[in-house]
């Protein structure tokens, strides 16, 4: 009989592990079930309003063994913190612990309604209320507003409590904010969407705020600076407190960009520095999980000035218990500038946050910033001699390199963080900050081990090596070799957008048509 | 500690290496006035058992929705989750990966965005949707400003049917900009007249449908008077399971879709996180806010996906991006793809057949209660009763709550400001609520009343 097979490869396309897997819509069949459910009551006359929706909906069938796998087989397609190192400057990934899943999982606090009479849910509040009076407390900071849900969210809520404190002090025409040519993506962004202006600060030769040109540029339509610090070079802003203080003098506030506080937690309080204002990544310094890109939280942290300012809803002690003030006119004379979001902020990441708050501890944290930053400076040693480290002295919690040490090998940062990928390893942040020619940005975390670091530099080493022999650029620009699938084309994806799945599509050549 | 793994001899040989003689030296740039030499003055680490107990002390402070009848939603509906979402969700490839920067070690999460992306579209009946937002109140505030970019133009009308959170969210994302916004007044009896108030100057009109106050609408004619005027409708949707039973906004001519995707897959917990649904035209999408999973093929011609059209992104184009959103709700996502693939096109139509069900009968067992009425004639599984002249919707409720029944949301908890919502109670009914549970909740309210 005769059938068709291939002589090199597997039929099936699959390779052991790596196994192909079709979309959801390509696996189902009408009439299966994932789930059982009763029959619905009888009706007698339904209250749609005419409404009532007219054919299928055009979802695709499936049994729960079909979604198990389905699933599984997605999920080994990933690279996690659980996989393997993942040293991706500016994002902390580090170990996110189990007990924080458990934690957030007990049904006294997951099963919670946020509109449950406010006597029914004091231990959520006080959940809430806890996890405050850390930040607080690590920051130096007298208030925190806990319900931005991100970093960017956080940016933007410190930046409407600087504008609504302006507005209500006459000094509404202070619209232009300063930012460093280095800060992420997101300050400018946040800055525009509270009707500023950004107005770009140079960097010195060592990678930290030209100062001179910070002064140079405040002045009486100045409503605050962004400074991330640690900044996104990984190096602490060694004139930190001239630059607040240069600030303040000129009528202006200082927002820190706390995207890195997971370096300083427990060595500094924020406060000391003079900032007055500073969202917090509870999924990088507090370690709840990222998820693949989210959920997380960005509780932000404001000084005497701008707490009354802080967004709804917030909770506070009241008499018989704590309380949530969800209006104004309950808000006790305070002047939130509204509201960012529904309900009560991150909550479940909240609880994750407390959990491993709670597991470390004041000696905990401090211990986990001083191992972050040694990890860095580590790496940075061992590499050094190799790479080309962007500035001289030690790093912070992460390790700056350009691509000098690539220069005439035909080897890109690129093509050097796809060969990482065939070796096992997440890539370091590639690209960013833009102020470094082709940036390699390197974050260890604390919670790698000295074992882990030594074979990474091993690895980095040979790379760095193999790149620079000069007959191997080849081999670079076609890795990662061994991925479920290679280099991706970025351009026909944006060129010819194929944003959904279509009934009829083909599935292999659809992207190509 | 459990989760550091330098013994105390890996650290003096790396330090060794690095040639400082202590870890102070690294950090030699902090300031000396605000350099902190030693721990501060907070509690110390914990081992497991100890912060177990602390959290379940806390828990037990509380009273969770499964230990009561429970007829709470108001834009977060609790409904029953399949063991396998949970189970699937704690795999550490989905849990403890980063954004999926690096395509060729993140198809699992790009593959499920593309697949959520679908799902998104096909429910809301649009061409497409991104892959989520932090909520369905800041999908409502982006959906806002997207219009004005879209028309040029500046003012959002907000519908009084639209839930309060978003009405707010929406109104602070605009107060700091040129963008204006024309509030209705709340809207419990589904009266107001949106089409009136339609003119050349408007962006869009936000409506919510089924409506926070329970009303359904066929939204056609509204959605024909904004495009008659060249602005665009945007319609919220609270409960995703509605739309397998009412018709998709798409199909009623909306431009831009927003909803909280919380309902399938992520549970109450406490209102967050949730997900941001945002969908929309093909016309639109290089307008559209958030990121978006794209199909493309890889060098050997394989199917494959990766983050796509990043030019309108904050990392790219900072001030003039289409929104400083850096993230999605990756994890909620995908518990959500999850439980609607488990559902399918079968088991939506039947939970929201079973939800809607469930909201008649207890719509017919409330009429026991004198002088109480349900106050829009059309809902799906959540309605606004009136509760009777003279009566605090939000006394009941207390009392209720006293009774061990959580028995809705008393609508002056969202606008105290509103006199004539004092007796107005808002209850939902869903596939969790046995004949039992409803028949506790119509005794009690008698009793508190």
């Amino acid at each position: 009989m005769p059938e068709s097979f291939p002589i090199s490869g597997t039929i099936s396309g699959n390779r052991a592990l790596q196994i192909e897997e079709p979309l959801i819509f390509e696996l189902g069949s009408d009439g299966r079930l994932g789930v059982d459910l009763p029959d619905p009551a009888p009706v007698d006359e339904d209250r749609l309003a005419g409404c009532r929706r007219q054919g299928r909906i055009g979802l695709p069938d499936l049994s729960e063994p079909q979604v198990v796998r389905h699933y599984t087989r997605l999920s080994q397609k990933n690279y996690g913190i659980d996989t393997g190192f993942y040293p991706l400057g500016s994002c902390t990934m580090k170990h996110n612990p189990r007990l924080s899943e458990k934690m957030a999982r007990l049904p006294g606090l997951a099963d919670l309604h946020p509109f449950q009479p406010q006597k029914t849910v004091q231990g959520a509040l006080e959940v809430i209320d806890s996890l405050a009076g850390w930040l607080k407390d690590l920051t130096g900071m007298p208030a925190v507003a806990m319900s931005p849900a991100a970093g960017a969210h956080g940016e933007w809520c410190g930046l409407m409590a600087i504008r609504a404190y302006h507005e209500d002090h006459g000094q509404g025409h202070r619209r232009r904010v300063l930012v460093p040519e280095s800060a992420h993506g997101t300050n400018p962004a946040s800055a525009a969407m509270c009707g500023f202006t950004v107005d770009p600060i140079p960097a010195r030769d060592n990678g930290r705020v030209d100062v001179d040109a910070l002064k140079a540029k405040l002045g009486d339509d100045v409503a605050c600076i962004m400074v991330t610090n640690p900044n996104t070079c990984g190096l602490f802003e060694d004139e930190i407190i001239e630059i607040a203080r240069a600030t303040h003098a000129a009528g202006a506030f200082f927002y820190c960009d706390g995207a890195n506080f997971n370096a300083i937690v427990g060595r500094v309080r924020v406060a000391d520095l003079g900032v007055d204002t500073m969202h917090i990544n509870l999924h990088k310094t507090f370690s709840t999980p990222h998820g693949g890109g989210g959920p997380g939280a960005g509780p932000t942290v404001l000084s005497d000035k701008l707490a009354p300012y802080a967004p709804l809803p917030f909770v506070v002690h009241g008499e018989g218990g704590l309380r949530l003030v969800e209006h104004v006119a309950e808000a006790g004379g305070a002047k939130p500038f509204g509201r960012m979001k529904g309900y009560h902020g991150q909550f479940g990441v909240f609880v994750r946050a407390l959990a491993y708050i709670m597991s470390m501890g004041s000696d905990g944290l401090r211990q986990a910033s001083t191992d972050a930053v040694l990890n860095a400076n580590y790496l940075l040693a061992r590499l050094s001699d190799v790479l080309t480290p962007s500035f001289d002295g030690p790093c912070m919690h992460e390790c700056l390199f350009d691509d000098r040490f690539l220069k005439d090998t035909g080897v890109t940062t690129l093509d050097f963080a796809k060969a990482m990928i065939d070796e096992g390893y997440h890539p370091m942040t590639m690209y960013f900050p833009l102020v470094v020619h082709g940036a390699l940005l390197m974050e260890p975390t604390e919670t790698e081990s000295k074992e882990t670091l030594d074979a990474f530099v091993e690895v980095v080493r040979g790379l760095a090596f193999k790149a620079r022999s000069g007959a191997a650029a080849d081999d670079f620009k076609s890795a990662p070799r061994y991925t479920p699938r290679r280099r991706l084309d970025e351009t026909l994806a944006a060129r010819t957008p194929v944003l959904r799945w279509k009934p009829g599509a083909n599935a292999t050549a659809q992207a190509a048509e | 500690m459990r989760y550091l793994p330098h013994t105390d001899a890996d650290r003096r040989h790396m330090l060794r290496a690095i040639g400082v003689a202590d870890v102070d030296a690294l950090f030699r740039d902090v300031p000396d006035s605000a350099r902190l030499d030693k721990p501060l003055d907070l509690p110390r680490h914990q081992g497991e058992m100890e912060v177990e107990r602390a959290f379940a002390r806390m828990a037990m402070k509380n009273l969770s929705a499964g230990c009561a009848p429970f007829f709470i939603g108001a834009g977060v509906y609790r409904h029953h989750i399949p063991a396998a979402v949970d189970q699937l969700l704690t795999r550490g490839e989905f849990l403890t990966s980063y954004t999926p920067y690096q395509p060729e070690v993140s198809q699992g999460t790009l593959q499920y965005l593309f697949e959520f992306q679908t799902q998104v579209a096909i429910l809301t009946g649009m061409d497409v949707a991104n892959a989520s937002m932090y909520d369905g109140a800041t999908a409502c505030a982006e959906a806002a400003v997207m219009a004005c970019r879209v028309t040029k133009r500046r003012k959002v009308i907000l519908s009084g049917s639209l839930h309060p959170h978003y009405r707010s969210t929406t109104e602070t994302a605009l107060q700091y900009t040129d963008m204006k916004t024309d509030l209705l007044a709340p809207d419990p009896m589904g009266m107001e007249d949106l089409i009136g108030r339609v003119d050349s100057q408007t962006a869009c009109v936000i409506v919510q449908n089924p409506g926070f106050f329970g009303g359904i609408k066929d939204l056609t004619p509204l959605a024909d008077a904004c495009h008659a005027d060249g602005a665009l409708l945007v319609v919220a949707v609270a409960d995703p399971v509605s739309l397998g039973l009412v018709a998709p906004p798409g199909a009623m001519g909306a431009d831009i879709v927003v909803g909280e995707g919380q309902s399938l897959g992520v549970g109450l917990g406490f209102g967050g996180p949730g997900l941001g649904l945002f969908a929309t035209r093909d016309r639109y999408v290089r307008q559209m806010p958030g990121r978006l999973a794209g199909q493309t093929a890889d060098i050997d011609g394989k199917r494959g996906y990766v983050l796509t059209l990043s030019t309108r992104e904050q990392h790219i184009r900072r001030e003039k991006a289409t929104s400083n959103i850096c993230t999605n709700s990756g994890l909620c996502a995908l518990a959500f793809t999850m439980h609607l693939t488990l559902l399918g096109e079968t088991g939506l139509t039947r939970l929201a057949e079973i939800n809607h069900a469930n909201a008649v009968r207890l719509e017919q067992k409330l009429r026991r209660i004198k002088g109480a009425r349900v106050l829009q004639r059309s809902y799906f599984n959540e309605f606004a009763l009136y509760l009777g002249d003279e009566v605090d919707a939000a006394v009941v409720v207390d009392r209720l709550a006293d009774k061990g029944v959580l028995g809705g949301v008393p609508a002056a908890r969202f606008y105290p400001d509103y006199e004539e919502l004092v007796p107005v109670l808002i209850l939902a009914a869903t596939e969790t609520n046995s004949e039992s549970d409803m028949d506790a909740l119509v005794a009690a309210i008698e009793e508190c009343l």
